[in-house]
C-alpha cells in the first residue's frame, strides 16, 4: 500500500484530496461528513464580512447527453457569521486532528482588516490559510477576489500583510482571469506566500434561454457573469499549474484545482507539479463518496507502478513541458488505419479532406469492399483523424524514422543566425 | 445476424458449441456503459441484489479505470460475483431495479460486473488477504456457492475453515451444474482459488457420512456449516428408466463440463422431461452435442414453467421444440436395452393446487409414442436425506429446518445455508441467494462467538 500522505508547505494531510473552498465546505456538518468519507483536507468556504446571496446561483453545461461537463456559480463567500464558522472549525479540528483544515479568507485590501481576520482564524486552530484572490463575481465588484488577484502589486502587498501576522502556512489562490498567471504567482511569492493554489473559476455566461431570452441562470430576469469550473476547465487549469511549476521564479508548492473529478486527474496534476489537489464540482455532482475511489484508485495506480509514496510523482512530468521553440522539428508521426478494426464511418476522411491535409483516401478493394487508407507521404501527423475516430484501436499514430537528427526551432534559428554572422550562404 | 444464428451450432466442432455464448464487453463498451450509470445514491439496484453489491461504486470504478478496486467491491459483497455476473437473472434483480428503466434503458450491470471480474481473473489478482487466526475451527459441508461464501467470510474473520467437498473439484453448481456456454469452469475455479488464498482448506472427493464420519466431524470442529446443496434428479416412477440412453440432467450437464465432449449425440433425437432451468440446460446441451431434434416435454403449459424467460428464448433460438401438456408414461427400449421411444399422454389443467398452479390431469386415450434415442430427466432434485438424518437434524421432507434469523439448525452447533434449506415455493433457488446465505451464516456464527467472548 503506497503512502498517500502529503505535506504542502507544512500542512499535512493523510491524502492529497482536499475539498476546495466552495459550497461543499460551508459548514462543520459538511466538512465532518467529508472527513468521515475520507477526504484528507478541506478549505473552508471563504470567510470574511458576511454577505447577502441571491437565489438561482448555479448552472451547468451538458455536453451530448453527459451532465455537468462544466459548471458555473454566482454564489458569494460565506453568508454565515464569522463566529459561527470559527466555532465549527474549532469543533471539526478537534474531532479530526489529523485532517487538514485551511481557512479561505477574503477581506478588503487593507492591512488592519487582514491582520484582524488572520488572528481570529488562527486562534481556533486552523492548519493553514488560503487567500482568495480569485473569486470573479460579486466580490470582485467590491474590489476583492479577482479584482485584487488581477493586479500583481495588490497580490504581493496583501500577501505581505498576511505574512506579517500569520503563524500558519499561507496559500495564495490565484485567478485564471488574467493573461499570464505566472505574473501573479510570482507576486505572491514576493509577498512571502508559502504556497499557491490554482485555478479559481473563470468568467462565464452559461447560456441564454431560447424562449425567454433570459440568461442562464437568471435572477428575476437579469443575469451576471459567474465563475466557470468542472471537467471542462481542467486543461486550462493543468496548463496554469504546469506553467507555474516550470517557472524558475516560482519555487513554492502548488495546490492544483480545476476540473479534477477522479484519481486519474489528480495524478496528472501531481505529475505536472501539484503537491496536492482540491476538488469541488465532482463532489457537488456525486457527493463526498467519490473520494473512496480516488484514494483506492490512486493507491492501486502507485502500487501497480511500484511507487512507494505519492509524493514521489510530484512534478515528474514538468521537465517534459516546455516552449514550442524547444520541440523537435524532425520528429515525424503519421496515421495508420487498421482496416480490420475500422467500422467505415468515414469520419476521418471527411475531417482530413475538409479541414486538414487531404491525405485519407476512400477506396474499394477487389471484392467491392470499402476501406480507408492514409497516403503517408502527405500526412502531417496532426492527430485529427484519430481524434474523431469513434473506435478504439482503429487509427494508430505511428512514428516514422527520420534520418535527420533532432532539431528544434530555437536551434534552427540559432544556427541560421550564426551562419548569417559568418556570411555563409546556407542555400548552397 | 440470421445467418450467424443458423450457424451457431457446429456439427463438426462440438467443442466450439460449448464456448461462452455471450462475448464480454470490450473496453470501449465498458467505458461508455459505465459512464452512462447515474451513480445513484442509496441506489435501488443495491437493494435488488441479494448480496447487496455496491453497484454504483463498482461501476464508477470501471469509469475511473480503477478495475482492481471495482473487482474488490464486487467480490467483497459476493464471493461468487464472477459467476453471478454471468448467471444471475439480472433483469429480475439489479437491472430490473435500475432507475433508468423509467427514462431510457437500464445499465448492463451484469456485463459490467463480468468486465471487472474478468479483468481480475485475466490479471491473476488476489483480492483479499487472510486474517489473523482467532483460534476457532469451522467445517463446511459442501464447496458450492453457499459453502464457499460462508468459508470466505469466516476466513476473513480469522476462523480456520475446512470445506468437505464430495466432488473432485469445488465450486458446486458453478463448476458442474451450469452449462459451459453460460459459465466456463475456469471462472468457478478462480473463485475457489480466491477462497483458498485465505487459507481455507478444501478436501475434495470427501463425502461426509462416508469418507468422514459425522461423529468425527462434530467432534473435530467448533462449528459445522451444512451447505451440501441438493442431490440427483429423482426417479420419474415409470417403466424403462434404467434403459441405456436415459440420463439425469444434472449428471448430463456435468459430463459436458467435466471431461471430453461426446460425439454420441450427433444426429440423435432427444427428449427432455421437465421445464425448469435445468431442463433448458439439458436441451441446449443436447443441441450443442449435435442432436438432430430436441424436444422438451412438460405436463403443464408455458405459463407454469419455472425456467427464466431468457432461458426459454435461448432454447427456442437453439431450435428446441416444446411439447406442452405432455407427460411421459413409459420409456421404450429395444432388445439391447437401448432407448428407442417414449410413450406419452396428453394432459389438461384441472383444479388449482396449493402452490397456485393448476393440477395437470390425464386426457384418457391420448397415449402416443415419440421415437427417441435419449431421454433426459429434469424434474427437480432429490434431497440429501441420508446426510441430514445422520446429522440428526430436523427437516421438512429433506429441507433442513433453520431459525430464520440465525440459520441455526435443530443442533445448535450446526448451521445451514443454500439449497439444503431451500423449500418448495420459496422463490428461485439462485446462486446469488446461496451466496448471501453463506455470508449470513458466517455473520451469525461470528456474532455468536463474539457474544460469548464478550460475556467471558
Amino acid at each position: 500500500m503506497a503512502d498517500l500522505s502529503i505535506n504542502l508547505a507544512g500542512i499535512k494531510s493523510p491524502n492529497p484530496f482536499w475539498l476546495a473552498s466552495a459550497p461543499p465546505t460551508n459548514s462543520g456538518y459538511q466538512v465532518q461528513r467529508a472527513f468521515e468519507a475520507g477526504w484528507g483536507g478541506a478549505v473552508w468556504k471563504t470567510l470574511g464580512d458576511p454577505i447577502l446571496n441571491v437565489t438561482s446561483r448555479f448552472a451547468a453545461i451538458n455536453f451530448n447527453g453527459q451532465r455537468v461537463a462544466g459548471f458555473n456559480n454566482i454564489e458569494l463567500i460565506t453568508d454565515r457569521p464569522l463566529d459561527v464558522n470559527l466555532k465549527e472549525i474549532y469543533e471539526t479540528k478537534k474531532k479530526f486532528p489529523n485532517h487538514a483544515i485551511i481557512a479561505s479568507l477574503m477581506v478588503e485590501p487593507q492591512q488592519d482588516k487582514w491582520h484582524e481576520i488572520v488572528k481570529r482564524v488562527e486562534d481556533v486552530g486552523v492548519d493553514g490559510l488560503e487567500l482568495n484572490f480569485g473569486c470573479p463575481h460579486g466580490m470582485a465588484e467590491r474590489g476583492m477576489g479577482s479584482a485584487s488577484g488581477q493586479v500583481p502589486a495588490l497580490v504581493e502587498k496583501q500577501t505581505y500583510w498576511v505574512k506579517e501576522v500569520a503563524k500558519t502556512p499561507v496559500i495564495v489562490k490565484l485567478t485564471p482571469n488574467i493573461t499570464d498567471i505566472t505574473a501573479t504567482a510570482e507576486a505572491a511569492c514576493k509577498g512571502g506566500a508559502d504556497a499557491i493554489s490554482m485555478i479559481n473559476t473563470i468568467n462565464s455566461l452559461m447560456g441564454v434561454d431560447l424562449d425567454s431570452w433570459n440568461t442562464i441562470p437568471h435572477v428575476a430576469g437579469k443575469g451576471a457573469h459567474g465563475g466557470y469550473c468542472g471537467p471542462a476547465v481542467k486543461p486550462i487549469a493543468l496548463n496554469m499549474v504546469a506553467e507555474c511549476a516550470r517557472s524558475p521564479h516560482i519555487n513554492v508548492p502548488i495546490s492544483g484545482i480545476g476540473g479534477i473529478s477522479n484519481w486519474q486527474d489528480a495524478v496528472e496534476f501531481m505529475l505536472m507539479g501539484a503537491t496536492g489537489v482540491q476538488v469541488c464540482t465532482a463532489a457537488m455532482h456525486h457527493g463526498f463518496r467519490i473520494v473512496e475511489d480516488m484514494i483506492e484508485g490512486l493507491c492501486n495506480y502507485l502500487d501497480s507502478k511500484g511507487i512507494a509514496a505519492v509524493t514521489d510523482i510530484i512534478g515528474k512530468s514538468v521537465p517534459k513541458y516546455s516552449d514550442w521553440g524547444d520541440l523537435d522539428l524532425n520528429y515525424n508521426i503519421v496515421a495508420r488505419i487498421n482496416t480490420d478494426v475500422c467500422i467505415n464511418c468515414n469520419k476521418c476522411h471527411i475531417a482530413c479532406e475538409d479541414t486538414s491535409h487531404q491525405c485519407i483516401d476512400m477506396l474499394t478493394d477487389a471484392s467491392g469492399k470499402s476501406y480507408l487508407k492514409v497516403r503517408e507521404e502527405d500526412c502531417v501527423g496532426c492527430n485529427l483523424c484519430s481524434i474523431v475516430c469513434p473506435v478504439d484501436g482503429a487509427i494508430d499514430m505511428v512514428e516514422v524514422p527520420n534520418e535527420l537528427p533532432p532539431m528544434t526551432w530555437n536551434e534552427r534559428q540559432a544556427s541560421l543566425n550564426a551562419a548569417v554572422q559568418c556570411k555563409i550562404d546556407v542555400s548552397k | 445476424m440470421a445467418v450467424e444464428k443458423m450457424q451457431r451450432i457446429s456439427l463438426t466442432n462440438l467443442e466450439r458449441n460449448f464456448q461462452e455464448v455471450e462475448p464480454g464487453l470490450t473496453t470501449q463498451e465498458a467505458i461508455e456503459e459505465s459512464n452512462r450509470c447515474l451513480y445513484c445514491y442509496d441506489a435501488p439496484c443495491i437493494k435488488a441484489c441479494p448480496t447487496g453489491i455496491d453497484i454504483p461504486t463498482f461501476i464508477n470504478k470501471i469509469a475511473s479505470g480503477n478495475l482492481l478496486g471495482s473487482a474488490k467491491t464486487i467480490m467483497s459483497s459476493n464471493p461468487v460475483g464472477a459467476s453471478c455476473a454471468r448467471v444471475c437473472p439480472t433483469e429480475e434483480l439489479c437491472e430490473g431495479a435500475c432507475v433508468l428503466n423509467h427514462s431510457t434503458k437500464p445499465i448492463m450491470i451484469g456485463n459490467l460486473q463480468r468486465y471487472a471480474t474478468d479483468w481480475a481473473i485475466h490479471n491473476d489478482k488476489t483480492l483479499f488477504e487472510p486474517s489473523e487466526s482467532n483460534g476457532r475451527t469451522v467445517a463446511v459441508i459442501g464447496g458450492g456457492p453457499a459453502g464457499l461464501s460462508a468459508a470466505r467470510e469466516l476466513a476473513r474473520f480469522g476462523y480456520a475453515v475446512t470445506i468437505f467437498e464430495a466432488a473432485e473439484k469445488a465450486g458446486g453448481l458453478n463448476t458442474y451444474g451450469i452449462v459451459s456456454f453460460r459459465l466456463p469452469q475456469r471462472i468457478s475455479f478462480w473463485e475457489v482459488q480466491q477462497v483458498e488464498k485465505l487459507n481455507v482448506t478444501i478436501k475434495t472427493n470427501t463425502v461426509v457420512g462416508k469418507d468422514l464420519s459425522v461423529k468425527d466431524l462434530l467432534e473435530g470442529f467448533d462449528t459445522v456449516v451444512l451447505a451440501a446443496g441438493m442431490g440427483q434428479v429423482p426417479s420419474l416412477g415409470i417403466d424403462g428408466e434404467d434403459l441405456d440412453g436415459v440420463y439425469d440432467a444434472i449428471e448430463f450437464v456435468k459430463s459436458t463440463k467435466d471431461g471430453g465432449i461426446t460425439q454420441d449425440f450427433v444426429g440423435k433425437k432427444v427428449v427432455v422431461i421437465g421445464a425448469g432451468n435445468t431442463a433448458i440446460d439439458g436441451a441446449t446441451c443436447s443441441v450443442r452435442l449435435g442432436a438432430e431434434n430436441v424436444k422438451i416435454l412438460y405436463r403443464r403449459t408455458a405459463e407454469e414453467m419455472t425456467a427464466y424467460d431468457f432461458e426459454y428464448e435461448f432454447a427456442k433460438q437453439d431450435g428446441v421444440e416444446f411439447r406442452w401438456l405432455t407427460a411421459p408414461k413409459q420409456i421404450i427400449g429395444d432388445e439391447n436395452g437401448k432407448v428407442t421411444g417414449i410413450q406419452c399422454i396428453k394432459m389438461k389443467l384441472g383444479e388449482q393446487e396449493e402452490d397456485g398452479r393448476r393440477r395437470p390431469v390425464h386426457v384418457e386415450g391420448s397415449e402416443h409414442v415419440i421415437p427417441v434415442d435419449a431421454v433426459i430427466k429434469a424434474i427437480g432434485q432429490t434431497r440429501h436425506f441420508s446426510l441430514i438424518e445422520q446429522l440428526g437434524l430436523d427437516h421438512d421432507g429433506g429441507v433442513v429446518r433453520v431459525d430464520s434469523k440465525t440459520l441455526q439448525t435443530s443442533n445448535p452447533k450446526i448451521f445451514a445455508c443454500g439449497d439444503v434449506i431451500f423449500g418448495k415455493g420459496k422463490g428461485e433457488a439462485m446462486v446469488v441467494t446461496a451466496a448471501q446465505q453463506g455470508k449470513d451464516v458466517a455473520y451469525a456464527i461470528h456474532k455468536q462467538f463474539s457474544a460469548v467472548e464478550t460475556v467471558n
